[in-house]
């Protein structure tokens, strides 16, 4: 198991250093490069003006440099401009050569300075990471026991009304992406042309304040569309569960239906689901992005928005670096879960 | 001209409709209870060896369950009917029924044909035996002919790129300001923020979804069979190799690849041209191996064959990756593609970026499932007999493995084409890929719900229906494997 564990994460660091490469190569491509300084610099730069900003600030570094550089193990580009001011890429606005060190990288902590909000990128990360998290812990509470009750209750009898009702409803939650329910609920439950005025359309002040009123709608459009599929799961693993000998022989028996489901359908039937919920993560991730921007609630998405929309470098990297971490580790504590949960299986 | 209510005339239908689909809902309300309430019916074993099961409560909603299900259908249909004969003068609904009359027409006669001649169409007659299978099939195809007669200027009323002074914004159903000959005087559901007909422009962006949304997903699955059946067959440092490098596209989340792939400063770096000309190969090199595999041993046969379908097949590749005779242009260098006049068509820029990012996003999730199938069925018995006959590894994994894994790969396309629906639709709501006037859904919803607190109908049409060609797909996909399980 330890082994196994360690070569997992062996594999998911090397997962890692692809795919930060890959962000990086995209986000340093010459026109990106243009853009960036465009927006940093002057909008009416000439194309040589352009050319010797991005040089003074060395991002015309070869990309390997630039990438060692970020990563911190190569020494960080400085440059002293014509009018005595310090760039370079562990420089911050005002400090000077004695107070910038050496190396600054992802090694030494260091997730470098948002061009967009003029701030430290690991600051800015952790701040809208609180809010998401917030967000995605509320979703998670809502999400999952109700797609497990749906899966169990549908799965419990197949073919049964019940099932046929609650497959109907988990066959369209799943076909209603999160900005289609999102547009519908705020249609519905905000507009003052329905009139419904139940919830707020923006998640704004769910920063400070966050109330039923202006939380519980991104919270259900989130959650909605990853309930069906849990459901589904949940409910293919029930009823093959539900058709296993022992439940017959305990059927035989002459244990009671309840007592047949609650002591010895469901323990088996939740070891799907576990698999599923955690591989789920990665697709609540693309629904956060599209709910914060829905509802204009300013997490982690919202900073991805942000980030990718004006190229500031260093928080998409911290950004993918995040989401890839989160991607992996699920998927790692999904397969060690599975082992856990299911004796059967054994990793040699 | 006086602005149109939702159904003018045929109001009448109203109360009947509303007091059917309340019957309805009760009804389903009661049947669910009753199945937990009530016991099972019991089965009675007549005296002359037949069984029937007896009527009692259960059964008795159940039948109130079909007749008011029954009512609903029947009044909906009355609607379009009526709608269709009248027109305007049977309101929004009946005018918008009347438009959609070609679409009505392809559906009757699509059912018709396939409903006769059902047991001599294989799988797809067998869907005609499932209703759900049949409802999701009603719903596609309607999405699709809509696609289609949208495209040839049918359907809609107005050009979805022209703007009308004085329609900002309207309510559905208001009459152009001044109206000219030949021109549609109503907008049927509204000007959206830009004056535009939202009717129109629904009907347009069914056709991008029709067009791009299929033949995405065929190239991904081309790309995923491609690759994944030696990475199955073979095993080993191959599909070591192969599933690192699937996991890596995987851990990605899509919306930062889309950020990072779909934007104009990529697009000029000409990285989406590269990245079409790698995956489009993959058709070529399926089909290919396909026919090779298959005929080799009849040379005659095969070689021009080969060099039929290769020609044909290595034209479109070209012509699909090159542009103005190009297949790269960029500011600093160009590679030289398809002269002009050989070039069959040309793909924007945009269109081509989306394309092969929905490609990119799609195939490994299609290479996994293909790789567990064969992994999966090279362990059977024919394969072994194929093997001890002496046939080459290709042969065994396109004539024997692939057929044999048919059953689920289908059902895995038609939601796989759901599933690029809702991500094209993603990339129009982030204003990625497709330009900003674009008429397809994602871009619609995008624009529409900036003002959604004061006016709900620019965005309810486009949301509504990807909401219904997406589960008509989940529904169809459904149908197909229930009905592919019973064989």
């Amino acid at each position: 198991m330890g082994l196994f564990i360690l070569r997992r994460l062996g594999v998911m660091l090397l997962t890692a250093l692809c795919l930060t490469f890959v962000v990086f190569f995209l986000t340093n491509l010459y026109p990106n490069l243009e853009k960036l300084a465009k927006t940093q610099g002057n909008q009416r730069m000439s194309d040589e003006q352009v050319v010797s900003w991005l040089e003074n600030r060395g991002y015309m570094q070869p990309t390997l440099v630039k990438y060692g550089q970020w990563l911190g193990v190569l020494p960080g580009f400085t440059n002293t401009l014509e009018d005595g001011q310090f760039v370079g890429s562990c420089a911050r606005p005002g400090s000077t050569p004695d107070t910038t060190p050496r190396f600054c990288g992802v090694l030494q902590g260091d997730w470098g300075y948002s061009t967009v909000f003029k701030d430290e990128v690991g600051t800015i990360v952790a701040k809208r990471l609180g809010n998401t998290g917030y967000l995605m812990f509320w979703v998670l509470v809502l999400m999952v026991p109700t797609a497990l009750l749906v899966g169990i209750l549908a799965g419990m009898r197949e073919g049964s009304a019940l099932d046929r009702s609650l497959s109907t409803f988990s066959i369209i939650t799943t076909a209603t992406p999160e900005y289609v329910s999102g547009v519908i609920f705020i249609a519905v439950f905000t507009s003052s042309t329905v009139g419904l005025k139940w919830f707020k359309g923006t998640a704004t002040q769910a920063m400070d304040n966050p109330t039923f009123e202006n939380f519980f709608l991104p919270v259900l459009t989130i959650a909605l569309y990853g309930m069906g599929y849990i459901a589904r799961m949940t409910r293919a693993s029930m009823t093959e569960v539900m058709t296993a000998q022992y439940i017959r022989t305990a059927r035989l028996k002459g244990v009671s239906f309840p007592n047949i489901v609650m002591k010895h359908a469901l323990r088996n039937a939740l070891i799907a689901p576990f698999t599923v919920i955690m591989l789920q993560f990665p697709w609540l991730l693309n629904g956060v992005v599209i709910v914060e921007t829905l509802f204009n609630y300013k997490g982690f998405g919202w900073a991805l928005v942000q980030a990718a929309g004006n190229n500031d470098i260093q928080l998409l990297l911290a950004i993918s670096v995040v989401s890839v971490f989160v991607v992996l580790v699920t998927q790692l504590i999904s397969d060690i879960g599975y082992v856990y949960l299911n004796p059967r299986i054994r990793i040699s | 001209m006086e602005p149109l209510s939702w159904t003018g005339s045929i109001a009448f239908l109203n109360p009947i409709l509303m007091i059917a689909l309340v019957a309805l809902a009760v009804s389903v309300l009661a049947w669910i209870l009753a199945s937990i309430v009530l016991p099972e019916p019991q089965v009675i074993v007549n005296p002359d060896g037949t069984v029937s099961s007896g009527g009692g409560l259960r059964s008795l909603v159940e039948t109130a369950l079909w007749y008011s299900f029954l009512a609903s259908i029947a009044t909906v249909v009355a609607y379009l009917l009526l709608g269709v004969f009248l027109g305007t003068g049977a309101g929004i609904v009946g005018a918008v029924a009347q438009q959609f009359l070609p679409v009505w027409v392809s559906l009757i006669i699509l059912f018709a044909m396939s409903v006769a001649f059902k047991r001599r169409l294989g799988l797809y007659g067998k869907l005609f035996d499932s209703p759900i299978g049949m409802i999701g099939f009603a719903l596609v195809m309607f999405w699709v002919f809509t696609g289609i007669f949208g495209a040839l200027d049918l359907i809609v009323t107005h050009d979805p790129l022209v703007q009308i002074s004085g329609m900002k914004n309207k309510v559905p159903g208001t009459p152009l300001p001044n109206a000219e000959e030949g021109q549609y005087a109503w907008y049927l559901l509204g000007g959206d923020n830009l004056a535009r007909d939202v009717f129109s422009r629904m009907v347009k962006g069914a056709w991008i979804v029709v067009q791009i949304a299929p033949l995405a997903t065929m190239f991904a699955f081309m790309v995923g069979i491609t690759l994944g059946l030696p990475a199955g067959y073979y095993g080993g440092r191959l599909d070591t190799f192969l599933s690192f490098l699937a996991n890596l596209i995987l851990a990605f989340p899509v919306i930062l690849l889309f950020y990072l792939l779909v934007t104009p400063e990529i697009v000029a770096t000409g990285v989406p041209n590269y990245m079409a000309a790698v995956l489009f190969i993959f058709p070529i090199l399926f089909i290919t191996v396909l026919l090779n595999s298959r005929y080799y041993t009849r040379p005659k046969f095969r070689t021009p064959l080969l060099i039929g379908v290769l020609g044909v097949a290595i034209w479109l590749y070209l012509s699909l990756i090159s542009t103005g005779g190009y297949m790269i242009r960029t500011e600093d260098y160009s590679i030289w593609g398809l002269p002009t006049f050989l070039d069959l068509f040309d793909i924007p820029g945009g269109i081509l970026v989306v394309f092969v990012s929905v490609v990119f996003v799609n195939s490994p999730t299609v290479f996994r499932i293909v790789r567990g199938l064969a992994m999966d069925i090279k362990t059977r018995d024919y394969v072994a007999a194929a093997q001890t006959r002496g046939e080459g590894p290709w042969y065994i994994m396109l004539w024997e493995i692939l057929p044999n894994a048919r059953g689920p790969l289908i059902v895995d396309f038609c939601l796989r084409i759901g599933y690029t629906t809702i991500l094209l639709g993603t990339l129009g709501f982030f204003g990625l890929g497709l330009p900003p006037e674009s008429p397809d859904w994602g871009s619609t919803i995008n624009e529409g719900r900036k003002l959604l607190s004061i006016y709900l109908h620019p965005a309810l049409p486009p949301a509504l229906a990807l909401l219904s060609l997406v589960l008509g797909l989940n529904l169809l996909a459904d149908g197909l494997r229930e009905e592919s399980l019973k064989d």
